[in-house]
């Protein structure tokens, strides 16, 4: 015996716009590449000043551990582009393992880098040290470029291993849907409970009564963890994460050159 | 994730009056925290009108005060190092948290979903964070006076004097940079709304002449900006770490500074003044009540000063040892800026002709604006001649030519979008004759200051200088008095606004009987905006349609 | 307004996904190589020239750029057209000094 339910009517408004947050996306990047676009200007600037000192500079880098480092960006990009395309295709757990290896590429990326600025400070080639003010201006300006635009791609590199983990995290949970009653609404809502019925028609689960005390209504549907149920939002959201991953990739992709493979 | 659910009208039907305003809304937090908390668009509005009015009318202060100091020769009120960081101060709270946030953060916020038919901005929830950025911005960059003394450097930080001042640059430009990204986002929200959120009938060219500014600026927001975030981020670690980027010492060129600060700084001034010029294009027809003039050249021309205006930054560095062919092809983009904007002014006063003309305090600060921004814009013209430039830069000539443009522009565009929107945005109506009053202290006391200040620029007054020459003299005390006569102006004006917020007669849906869609929804507009379907006729301005 | 159905279905191939990538491990090895000639003023030339073809890689296809419709592409060229006058224009002031007529 079912008691009637409140009259008023409930109208889903979906808020999440999967072009509107691609092109959000897509803008962000331009940021990002104008950010490092600022520091390829000056590059570009002292390059054409001291192209001797530049050259003479370089010899000091690690051309294996940069090709290394190349590398496995790039295989991360693949794994990362791997990793949406399961996950379109509803294949959520070999998503999550493309994704893992997309994070540990860059914490391998990571480790690399730690290694080759550890060499250089070791050998006393850092900003501001004795050893390099007795360089050439042109050697020191390449150093200061160096640590300046592989030190702010690294960060680049540690934003995208969190953001890629937190992506991760999502696609791992159960999805969820969240649904608000808006306060002003509750009058209409007076004396009525959320219920569920079974075929047959009983009650096999009530909530409280919603009286004059309930200040919040809410109701939180919870999927279970099967990959019919993956959430149409994660999939953006991972594109989106990828973009991010990839505009990473392809910076590096001009630093690599322009750094280790001066001739 | 989240959905939010709006629970539908029932069958006994509501009527609009029925609905709360977004002031009076109970959503999921209470008091406070549904302020700072809020993701709705006219709150956000609301958050950033207060901030950038208070620290419009601190910066007025320091302005005030700086004139104090030029009264006599010699120290008449401030050490010399205070006045540097006077002006310092009053220039990067105007700039930063003033103008370039200004019409776009505090007006825009609030209009441009509404102009489009829309519930709100594409990211709420970037928007609300846009804020806080503003705001941490804004606290570091003040901190930073506080704490290692009182920055001196000129808002421009040129090096290598930034590199080397013990005062605490490096905070500042920190939260010159929280006050980029916060500007970034807000470009980004914007476009992606005016992409994806009009109104199914609302094509490109049916939109509001406004949402058009805003898309432009939007764009400068989002290319130019993130090249003063590293610039700053260049020279905080120069400071930190001496990489040498900027050092002659260790290679480096000053000048290069100046490249990259202008390239984003320059468009900045575009940030601050095609928002402004939108304000003037919804002014304009709706008080002189007849459709624009040449609206697709406006719209075009918005663009094309976006575009021209990013590539005309050396115009600053003509004096600095940058190259002479460089200077020749800087002054000569400068003269092509100029076109776009002229076309504007020239459609804007062709609007007027046959029109019905309702000279209420918005209009008054409109037409004010095309006076005042055309001696701006012509003296820019002048500045922008490299032979003049010469006897010009760094003259008092350039202060009264930038505050021509940014005040008595952007400044009074936002004057404008204030009495025009204030009835919408909070319900209540302020007293005309006040208001009126205060636009004629303002207009009055502004030349009195500004164009004194054109002549003894011309005469050879340097800025920037704590003290003056006897030959000076006489338009130092002209030009400081103007300055009274405007201050004045600008707390009567921001005094009868705050009266009005809470004693005003309350507004009615349309006070001004303009045609654009803001008019068309509850005054003031309930939490998504539309009641009903709005009418969105084929021309934004078209004074026939009645609906 | 409601997308539940908007969104992009078109899937690219795993095997397109891997193509790239030897395509990008091959082009990384000519960049390598070729760094060592003696291309003296040229190399920089050459090294962004194959650097931009593996940044048109990744941009067309990882990130799927080549199936979005023509406004992102637009936006990307307006974006880079941008960048590069900012460059060029710098360089009027730097390759130009000294210079006086």
């Amino acid at each position: 015996m079912t008691s009637t339910a409140a009259t008023a009517k409930v109208e889903f408004h979906e808020h999440h716009d999967y072009t509107g947050g691609k092109i959000g996306m897509w803008l962000f990047l331009f940021t990002e590449l104008l950010l490092f676009g600022g520091m390829f200007i000056v590059y570009a600037v002292y390059r054409y000043q001291y192209p001797q000192e530049f050259h003479q500079a370089a010899m000091e880098l690690n051309t294996l551990l940069g090709t290394i480092n190349t590398i496995v960006l790039l295989t991360s990009s693949l794994s990362m582009a791997l990793s949406i395309a399961t996950l379109q295709r509803g294949k959520r757990k070999v998503s999550l393992a493309f994704l893992s290896f997309t994070i540990f590429c860059a914490l391998v990326f990571l480790v690399n880098k730690y290694f080759e600025w550890s060499d250089k400070i070791h050998h006393g080639i850092y900003p501001n040290s004795e050893e390099l003010l007795n360089f050439e201006k042109g050697e020191v300006l390449f150093f200061g470029l160096y640590y300046m635009m592989t030190g702010l791609h690294g960060i680049h590199v540690l934003a995208g291993a969190i953001i890629l983990s937190i992506m991760a995290y999502f696609i791992a949970k159960r999805p969820s849907e969240k649904y608000y009653f808006y306060p002003e609404k509750l009058k209409d809502l007076q004396g009525s409970k959320l219920v569920i019925i079974n075929q047959k028609g009983e009650e096999i689960w009530n909530g409280a009564t919603i009286n004059e005390s309930v200040d919040q209504f809410s109701v939180n549907i919870k999927r279970p963890l099967t990959d019919k149920y993956i959430d149409k939002n994660n999939i953006g959201k991972l594109e989106n994460s990828g973009l991010y991953w990839h505009l990473v990739d392809v910076i590096w992709i001009f630093l690599f050159p322009l750094f280790y493979l001066i001739t | 994730m989240e959905a939010e659910v709006l629970v539908e009208e029932n069958k006994q039907g509501n009527s609009p009056s029925a609905i709360p305003s977004y002031l009076e809304h109970k959503g999921r937090f209470r008091g406070i925290w549904s302020w700072l908390l809020t993701t709705d668009h006219k709150r956000i509005s609301i958050l950033y009108l207060v901030s950038i009015l208070t620290f419009f009318a601190v910066g007025s202060i320091l302005g005030f005060f700086m004139r104090m100091e030029q009264m006599t020769t010699g120290p008449t009120i401030m050490e010399p190092q205070t006045y540097n960081a006077f002006f310092t101060l009053h220039g990067v709270m105007m700039i930063f948290l003033f103008i370039i946030p200004g019409i776009p953060a505090a007006f825009g916020n609030f209009i441009l979903p509404i102009h489009i038919g829309a519930e709100d901005v594409a990211f709420p929830r970037l928007n609300l964070m846009s804020w806080y950025l503003y705001i941490s911005g804004a606290i570091l960059a003040l901190t930073s006076l506080f704490v290692g003394g009182l920055i001196d450097t000129g808002w421009t930080f040129y090096v290598p004097y930034s590199l080397r001042t013990g005062t605490n640059v490096s905070l500042a430009l920190f939260g010159v940079f929280l006050l980029g990204f916060s500007s970034i986002l807000t470009g980004l929200n914007f476009i992606t709304t005016i992409h994806r959120l009009r109104a199914p009938e609302m094509g490109w060219f049916n939109m509001p002449l406004f949402v058009w500014s805003l898309y432009a600026t939007g764009w400068i927001q989002v290319i130019a900006t993130p090249i003063i975030g590293i610039t700053g981020l260049l020279v905080i670690a120069e400071r930190l770490f001496g990489i040498g980027i900027f050092d002659p010492s260790k290679g480096g060129d000053p000048v290069l500074f100046q490249h990259l600060f202008w390239i984003y700084s320059h468009p900045a001034v575009y940030i601050m003044i095609l928002p402004a010029m939108g304000v003037i294009s919804e002014v304009i027809p709706a008080f002189a009540r007849r459709t624009i003039f040449g609206y697709k050249f406006i719209a075009y021309s918005s663009i094309a000063i976006a575009s021209v205006g990013s590539l005309v930054w050396g115009h600053h560095l003509y004096v600095s040892g940058q190259s002479y062919t460089a200077s020749v092809v800087f002054s000569l983009l400068t003269f092509l800026v100029a076109i776009p904007s002229a076309i504007k002014i020239f459609n804007w006063v062709s609007t007027l002709y046959k029109g019905s003309i309702d000279l209420s305090t918005p209009m008054l600060y409109a037409l004010a604006f095309i006076f005042l921004f055309m001696i701006g814009g012509l003296t820019g013209l002048m500045l922008g001649t490299l032979s003049v430039d010469v006897h010009l830069h760094d003259t008092y000539f350039v202060v009264a030519h930038f505050h021509y443009v940014m005040f008595g522009g952007t400044g009074f565009g936002l004057f404008a979008a204030l009495h025009y929107w204030f009835p919408k945005m909070t319900g209540r109506m302020y007293n005309e004759r006040i208001a009126k009053i205060a636009w004629a202290l303002l207009v009055i006391g502004f030349n009195g200051l500004y164009f004194t200040m054109l002549v003894l620029g011309y005469q050879g007054m340097p800025r920037r200088y704590y003290d003056h020459l006897p030959e000076f003299h006489e338009g130092h005390i002209i030009a400081t008095v103007g300055s009274w006569i405007l201050v004045s102006g600008i707390f009567l004006m921001l005094g009868n606004i705050l009266y009005a917020l809470f004693k005003g007669r309350k507004a009615g849906q349309n006070p001004w009987k303009a045609t654009t869609l803001e008019w068309q929804v509850p005054t003031p507009p309930p939490l998504l905006n539309f009641v009903t379907k709005p009418n969105i006729p084929e021309d934004p301005y078209d004074h026939k349609f009645r609906f | 307004m409601s997308n539940h159905h908007e969104q992009e279905q078109h899937l690219i191939s795993y095997s397109t996904y891997f193509l790239i990538w030897l395509g990008l491990l091959a082009l990384t090895g000519v960049t390598v190589a070729v760094a060592g000639f003696k291309f003296k003023n040229l190399s920089v030339v050459v090294a962004l020239v194959i650097a931009s073809i593996k940044s048109i890689l990744v941009f067309n296809y990882f990130m799927h750029l080549k199936y979005e419709e023509a406004f992102f592409r637009v936006m990307l060229f307006v974006t880079l057209t941008f960048f590069v006058i900012f460059i060029t224009l710098t360089f009027f002031d730097y390759s130009f000094r000294g210079i006086i007529f």
